[in-house]
């Protein structure tokens, strides 16, 4: 008997630990009066706080994959850290709300000189840094020089977009007055003003970068709407409003919080319980789990993307034009699309979306046709030998399943005579190995950077970026010569062209097979008003309001 | 025993030193290029091979490994590759929350899991018995990750009782003094942000619980089974005892030596080995640190991290060893 009422009492002991646990009904959101902090009029989802919502701070929980590297905009080259930075700084140029077109900026006005050498500034007056510094041409100087100063380790955009054979384009940057800037360029540079405004070329203040040296990254200044608040690495961001931000009633939130949530399925719990208000990087498989959930909203951020199989052309049997386009005909693109991008994505024909001005509509994808395949692999003598094919070990926006994708691939080649082997390895080995030119056949993707048709085509396909973006090690001299041509074409109809007839070769060659555009996805409350997703990955949220 | 501690502590510095050069070894044996990794996938050949010079990576092998061990004698671990911080300081946060977490989920271990295997052992081949050992067998077989997804889906959307990831409530964040957040929020008299912090350990807590649960358990009732046939816990009951004094006083006495090395070994793991549940919560710990740290080939951040844990885990053991002269007196390390 003694035994048993023993037992009784564990149970009872667990059942009122879980009581315990239950019984404190206002969730972890809500936060004590008297912390400053008190926010519950971002609790959309509890009617009974609504009254308070118009006293009480605004705040926006922002759930994504990963941490920030730095805040420093001039150093870092992922996502994750620019998804932070286009909020505490801005660019002299900025893009359109959900395209690359050019917009003013901390520029209000430029003017190009007829060679395309000379660009004129105009600068917006009256703004200031976090720290009190004065913006001004003196600043932007300041920080054209910081970057051109340093190697390409350090400040890796910057030599990478302007600089060519080692040498700046931006030869001379001087200031003509308080509030104009004059860049002088070496060469005439087609997408200057578009890589001016991206996220890397976020202007910081002198008096800080200056103090803080190698630091920096870890109290950014800007001119952005938000200031740096904290940073608990691999947990979460703060960043609060800036009240004397020169652009009129904005930012509306007083304060984003970014959280890093790994797993995609426990970021849309988190949403769905709402610890989190907006979650980035839904899998498209949750898209329809979201549509159903009136407490949600489905985000879809345009399409700059581009998920592809590259066909190593130096190894047999893809040294082969024939073989190659034979793999184009053998892969039912739009099933995989169906299938695994739940249709939120478009059959890729060019290695760059129909977004980015130079696509060539006229070039329609590789039809799926198993029978031109096999008589295309009988015509180029190939001898039935076995490829690897290599599967992308991580989930990107423009692959949500690598594995099984490529088992899809497997199943198409097999149909058509080719065996495959999958194989993968962890990501970064990946593609270390696969830039090295080891794979046979090998899903990767891109996103774009500045929506510019040569951050597509002339990276990942041209002949000088083999051991470097061109994984297929595709090389055609005829392609080279016309991207050259049109990085310093000014005039855009030519360069149009010239992208054009590119991308008639390189379909012809078939270095690749381009899969897919998707178009990623991400998750809100319902109440979350003003989001705009932009196609770069980097978001502006000064005029996101929760209702 | 102070001895015999002492004895052991200089034990550990050729186990150290063979794990630096072992970890040292297998970082390097895998490809990837950390200066490739930190410049991203558009970098060109000069900017890598520039950014593996200043990060002393075209160095021989020896060469590195010598500056690594003397950083360590002098208490520097390097900086981390990715963030350019110094690792001796942005490793503790990391730490203290993987200790929250750990000795959280080891407390409920010990708790559920011994008295499980008590309570089994106690009424052998009763209902409670078999429900508990098939619990205990599905506990040791269960997907971390799955059982972290079901646990959220039931507990925080469902039920809504608890938060689905994450140390604390971002909205009224907690104020690190030592990282460890309960502490942290009693420091400052939040009793409030304590008992958010309390609820945020639950779900991770129990995800890491389970496999040393069923472990703990299923050892405690083997080895209580065995001291409760024995001669003394017969005369024990023969004498007319309370069985729970038989039970807790007498048998448990004697049957702990095997559950404590258990526990210690679940410790240790716990520890290093909590990279799916950190994942699964969005837990900043350890193990997360030292797995985006493999992602990044960040050379420092994986040997030092490797380092700690080993550290740890073998400091885990010493204590279980002293732990053991304090149940049994019969054991003695002269």
């Amino acid at each position: 008997m003694k035994g048993k009422k023993y037992l009784l009492a564990l149970i009872l002991l667990l059942t009122m630990t879980v009581f315990l646990a239950a019984c404190n009904t206002d969730d972890s959101d809500s936060s004590t009066p008297d912390s400053g902090n008190t926010d519950s009029g971002t609790e959309t989802d509890n009617k009974t706080t609504d009254d308070t919502t118009s006293s009480t701070p605004q705040v926006l929980v922002f759930g994504r994959g990963a941490d920030s590297v730095s805040l420093d905009p001039g150093i870092v080259t992922d996502g994750e850290s620019f998804k932070v930075t286009q909020n505490l700084f801005e660019t002299l140029l900025n893009f359109g709300e959900k395209d690359t077109t050019i917009h003013p900026g901390l520029a209000k006005e430029w003017v190009v000189s007829d060679d395309g050498l000379t660009y004129t500034f105009t600068l917006q007056e009256g703004v200031k840094f976090h720290d009190g510094t004065d913006f001004n041409a003196d600043a932007v100087i300041k920080n054209v020089n910081r970057w051109k100063g340093g190697t390409e380790d350090d400040f890796y955009y910057f030599n990478s977009m302007f600089k060519a054979e080692g040498a700046d384009i931006i030869t001379d940057v001087k200031a003509d007055g308080d509030y104009t800037v004059i860049f002088t360029l070496s060469r005439p540079q087609a997408p200057f003003l578009k890589n001016l405004a991206m996220s890397p070329f976020g202007i910081a203040s002198p008096t800080a970068f200056e103090a803080a040296g190698d630091k920096f990254g870890d109290n950014p200044v800007g001119t952005g709407p938000f200031k740096f608040t904290d940073w608990k690495r691999n947990d979460s961001i703060t960043i609060e409003k800036n009240p004397d931000y020169w652009q009129q009633g904005l930012p509306k939130l007083d304060k984003v919080i970014f959280r890093s949530i790994p797993d995609n399925s426990a970021r849309l719990n988190a949403l769905t319980a709402g610890d989190i208000d907006l979650a980035d990087g839904v899998n498209p498989s949750d898209g329809k789990t979201v549509e159903g959930n009136a407490e949600l909203q489905l985000i879809e951020r345009p399409s700059m993307n581009i998920g592809y199989l590259g066909l190593t052309s130096t190894r047999a049997p893809f040294d082969n034009k024939l073989v190659r386009q034979a793999v184009n005909y053998a892969i039912d693109k739009q099933a995989i699309v169906d299938a695994f991008f739940e249709g939120r994505a478009q059959v890729a024909a060019n290695p760059m979306p129909p977004s980015i001005s130079g696509y060539n509509e006229a070039i329609e994808p590789y039809p799926y046709d198993p029978e031109k395949a096999k008589s295309l692999l009988a015509e180029a003598g190939y001898d039935g030998k076995e490829i690897e094919l290599w599967a992308m070990p991580v989930p990107r926006p423009y692959m949500p399943d690598g594995a099984k994708v490529a088992e899809v691939i497997q199943k198409n080649l097999e149909d058509v005579g080719m065996k495959s082997k999958i194989v993968s390895f962890e990501w970064a080995t990946y593609l270390d190995k696969a830039k090295n030119g080891e794979a046979d056949a090998f899903m990767l993707g891109w996103t774009g950077d500045n929506g510019d048709a040569d951050n597509f085509i002339y990276t990942l396909l041209d002949k000088d970026n083999i051991g470097s973006n061109n994984y297929s090690y595709y090389s055609n001299d005829e392609v080279h010569d016309l991207l050259i041509k049109a990085q310093s074409e000014t005039d855009e109809n030519v360069r149009i062209d010239l992208y054009k007839k590119a991308q008639e070769i390189i379909h012809e060659d078939a270095p690749w097979v381009p899969l897919a555009h998707s178009t990623p996805l991400l998750a809100a409350k319902a109440g979350v008003k003003g989001f705009q997703p932009h196609p770069t990955g980097s978001d502006k949220l000064d005029n996101v309001s929760i209702e | 025993m102070l001895h015999y501690i002492g004895k052991r502590l200089l034990h550990l510095i050729p186990v150290l030193l063979g794990m630096t050069f072992i970890v040292f070894l297998i970082i390097r044996a895998i490809p990837g290029d950390p200066a490739q990794v930190i410049l991203g996938q558009q970098a060109t050949a000069e900017a890598i091979a520039a950014l593996r010079n200043k990060l002393g990576l075209d160095n021989p092998w020896y060469i590195q490994y010598f500056e690594y061990l003397k950083g360590i004698v002098t208490g520097d671990l390097g900086d981390s590759l990715r963030t350019r911080q110094p690792i001796t300081t942005e490793v503790w946060p990391y730490l203290a929350a993987t200790f929250e977490l750990a000795f959280f989920a080891i407390f409920l271990a010990v708790i559920l899991g011994v008295n499980a295997g008590i309570i089994s052992a106690w009424f052998q081949n009763s209902w409670f018995d078999y429900l508990a050992m098939v619990i205990a067998l599905i506990g040791v077989s269960m997907p971390i990750f799955w059982l972290g997804l079901m646990e959220q889906w039931v507990f925080s959307i469902n039920l809504g009782w608890l938060p689905t990831s994450g140390r604390e409530n971002v909205r009224d964040p907690v104020t690190a003094i030592t990282h460890f957040y309960l502490l942290d929020t009693l420091m400052q008299g939040r009793f409030d942000q304590f008992v958010v912090v309390l609820k945020h350990l639950f779900l991770p807590g129990i995800a890491l619980a389970t496999i040393p649960t069923a472990i703990i358990a299923r050892m405690t009732r083997a080895s209580m089974l065995e001291v409760m046939r024995s001669d003394f816990v017969r005369t024990a009951r023969a004498k007319g005892q309370k069985m729970y004094k038989v039970v807790y006083k007498h048998a448990l006495k004697n049957a702990l030596i095997p559950v404590l090395t258990v526990i210690g070994l679940q410790t240790g793991m716990l520890l290093g080995g909590a990279i799916l549940t950190e994942t699964i919560f969005s837990w900043p710990g350890v193990g997360r640190y030292i797995y985006e740290a493999i992602g990044f080939r960040d050379y420092p951040v994986i040997q030092s991290g490797i380092l700690i844990v080993a550290f740890l885990f073998v400091m885990i053991n010493l204590i279980v060893d002293i732990l053991y002269t304090v149940i049994d007196s019969r054991i003695k390390y002269n």
